[in-house]
């Protein structure tokens, strides 16, 4: 097991370079002068080089490349060149709202879709099992943004009054300024506190604020929703095509033949062997997850990662670009390691190869 | 979008076995490498035609593929022609107007409505289906031709060359293709060639990990092992014994991917950096209408309906091709 781990998490080294100079070199190809971008339009000759000097975009490609290597290792993500902030204090600020939405989604995909395609799959050609399927093949084709605007329209403007109206965009509503929960705890002010007060949700929590709580998630439900659907449709399918594979095993039947209840078989027999290429597709799911995001964020208006980083190429500021699609890069190894690790744990053929 | 990166993974196991089957079966045929042969593709065209998601997704691609060659004769107006007309009830944004649903006989018809420039929708969303389709499969075949060639260079050479190339593709796959899509139209500039090249670009790991573990499972067998005893060289090897091994999977894979660049070329195009108006581009057609969802959601609802049908289509096509080409769930359907 120990090996295992070990060599998962070398193999994964040359990958994160490779995401690193990825993302340096894409950040450099962008056309358009960061200065320009930076100190607006009119700025003149003199004033660019200056500002190029101090940036250290006028060294060499590589001297560049080296200590963005070297910052990075540091955990030092560069400054913004528009927002005159630290891109590590931007990350901090926008992070929160994309985890939320992305756990929220995820967690509402694997609890309404394995339950579907477990059913679709013990009434297999029934009324369900059709209906699921004809859901799971409308929601994989479904544009994401398409949802989002036609869930945006039912829930703030038909259902405008009703008790389940959900406001159309937007973190919080309007005026509700929570206090982050190290002040109310009187704890001290860091980094990573203040990563977690601004997982609005957990603050509101971690206060027992509730007013805090169920208006962050009012703002969440839709969002999360639209997000979730294409891996949830994704999720019911898989279920549904495992659990018929192992259904048909003998091992099943040896269970059937002992006696066991249905409902013992299949959810103690059957779905957790079942459920192993659906750890995979949940973690493979997070790519699409993000990628929903950046247009998911734009429409709720949101300020999370996707929107950032589709603002920041816009308006070329290369470091946010660098550090936010960085971050994306990493949480994707990080997610399939681990999910290459919880399959080794459930499955233990797989770490024997 | 990750419906494909998903299937990669799934695939290669299935497809391996399945194609392997074929080839060793009575319907090889031919060079003994020859996966499918004529009989075979007519009995996976009788099976997608059995199968309910074959026959949907058949009927929709027909309806959308008639409605691009024919656009000419089916819209009423050009994508372009601004009509502002207002006696006749022909005003910016105005709502669909439709005679048979109760519409007053002095308005001209528009099943659709205007949109904000004073275009009719319908008219649009018809020649929209010209630039989707093209787009989408210009992009697959793109994407399959470099990502086979990758695929098939790393499966059959050396080690050393398929490390560094699979690494590549981890490191393309390790982004969502959107974002990936989005940084590269950004560099290249936007517009409808651009986009193209970007999806393209974006969706070459997934054919090049689907040929690459074909070849793997090819390159084993014994027929190829035969002939390499025979002194056969490399590239005849690749292009006679291997390469009609991989077409199989590449067939269902090529077909899913059509539906996810379809999806991304609109995603692309609402976000502004597609097809630039006024060009009549699904995407680009939400794009211009979103804000103004809450006073007119005609406009934003018939493009989306389009991308809908056109993107389920080929994923229920994909899917009823995968089916009847596995011989293990072939029965199922």
């Amino acid at each position: 097991m120990l090996r295992f781990l070990l060599h998962r998490l070398l193999s994964a080294i040359p990958v994160l370079v490779g995401i690193a100079s990825a993302v340096f070199l894409l950040a450099r190809v962008i056309p358009g002068d960061p200065c320009k971008a930076a100190l607006g339009e009119r700025a003149t000759e003199a004033v660019c080089a200056q500002f190029r000097e101090r940036v250290g975009l006028n060294e060499p490609l590589l001297v560049q490349f080296g200590r963005y290597l070297g910052d990075l290792v540091r955990g030092d993500f560069g400054d913004s060149f528009s927002q005159r902030r630290t891109v590590a204090e931007i990350l901090v600020e926008r992070l929160p709202t994309t985890i939320e939405l992305s756990v929220l989604a995820l967690g509402f995909a694997v609890l309404v879709g394995v339950p579907l395609g477990v059913i679709a799959a013990y009434r297999r050609n029934s009324l369900s099992d059709v209906g699921t399927m004809v859901i799971a093949n409308a929601g994989v084709s479904m544009p994401v943004f398409v949802l989002g605007l036609m869930a945006q329209y039912l829930f703030a403007v038909t259902l405008k009054g009703s008790f389940i109206a959900l406001p159309p965009s937007g973190r919080l509503s309007p005026g509700l300024v929570p206090r982050p929960f190290y002040e109310h705890w009187g704890l001290g002010h860091n980094g990573v506190l203040e990563f977690v007060s601004n997982l609005e949700l957990l603050n509101g929590l971690l206060q027992w604020n509730w007013r805090v709580v169920v208006d962050a998630a009012q703002h969440l439900v839709l969002p999360a929703l639209v997000v979730g659907t294409i891996p949830l449709a994704i999720i019911a399918r898989m279920t549904r095509s495992s659990l018929l594979d192992v259904l048909g095993t003998d091992y099943v039947r040896t269970a059937r033949a002992k006696g066991f209840g249905e409902f013992v078989v299949v959810s103690r027999h059957a779905l957790r062997s079942a459920l192993l290429p659906v750890v995979t597709v949940m973690g493979l799911s997070l790519g699409s997850l993000f990628g929903g995001a950046i247009l998911t964020e734009s429409i709720f208006g949101l300020t999370g990662v996707g929107k950032t980083l589709f603002d920041s190429i816009t308006s070329r500021d290369y470091s946010v670009v660098q550090g936010f699609a960085l971050m994306v890069g990493i949480a994707f190894v990080v997610v399939n390691l681990v999910t290459d690790l919880l399959y080794s744990v459930l499955d233990p053929r797989v770490r024997v190869q | 979008m990750s419906e494909v990166q998903v299937e990669t993974i799934v695939e290669p196991a299935s497809g391996a076995s399945g194609t392997a089957g074929g080839s060793s079966g009575p319907a090889g045929g031919g060079g003994g490498g020859a996966a499918v042969s004529g009989a075979r593709w007519r009995e996976v065209v009788r099976q997608v035609v059995k199968s309910w998601s074959g026959r949907v997704g058949l009927v929709l691609a027909t309806v959308i593929i008639g409605m691009a060659v024919f656009a000419p004769l089916l819209a009423p107006y050009g994508p372009r022609e601004v009509l502002l007309d207002s006696a006749a009830g022909e005003n910016r944004l105005e709502s669909p107007c439709v005679h048979w649903l109760g519409c007053s006989g002095d308005e001209v018809q528009h099943l659709m409505g205007l949109d904000d420039n004073g275009r009719d929708e319908f008219s649009r969303l018809v020649y929209g289906s010209r630039i989707s389709l093209l787009a989408g499969a210009v992009a697959v075949m793109l994407a399959m031709a470099i990502g086979t060639t990758i695929g098939l260079i790393s499966g059959f050479f050396s080690r050393w060359l398929d490390n560094v190339l699979m690494r590549c593709m981890d490191v393309l796959l390790s982004f969502p293709s959107l974002l990936l899509a989005i940084l590269i139209v950004t560099v290249l500039g936007r517009g409808l060639i651009n986009s193209v090249l970007a999806i393209a670009i974006v969706s070459v790991p997934v054919y090049a990990r689907v040929t690459r573990g074909q070849v793997l499972a090819v390159r084993e067998l014994d027929f190829v092992t035969a002939d390499r005893a025979l002194g056969v060289s490399s590239f005849r090897l690749l292009r006679h014994r291997v390469f009609p091994n991989v077409l199989t999977p590449l067939v269902v894979q090529g077909t899913l991917g059509f539906a996810t660049a379809v999806l991304e070329i609109a995603g692309l195009g609402f976000l502004g950096l597609g097809v630039q108006p006024p060009d009549a581009e699904w995407g680009t057609m939400i794009s211009a209408a979103y804000r103004n969802i809450f006073n007119t959601p005609h406009l934003v609802f018939f493009p989306g309906l389009m991308i809908f049908l056109n993107v389920l289509a080929f994923n229920l096509l994909g899917d009823a091709l995968r089916d009847a080409l596995d011989p293990r769930t072939a029965g199922r359907a």
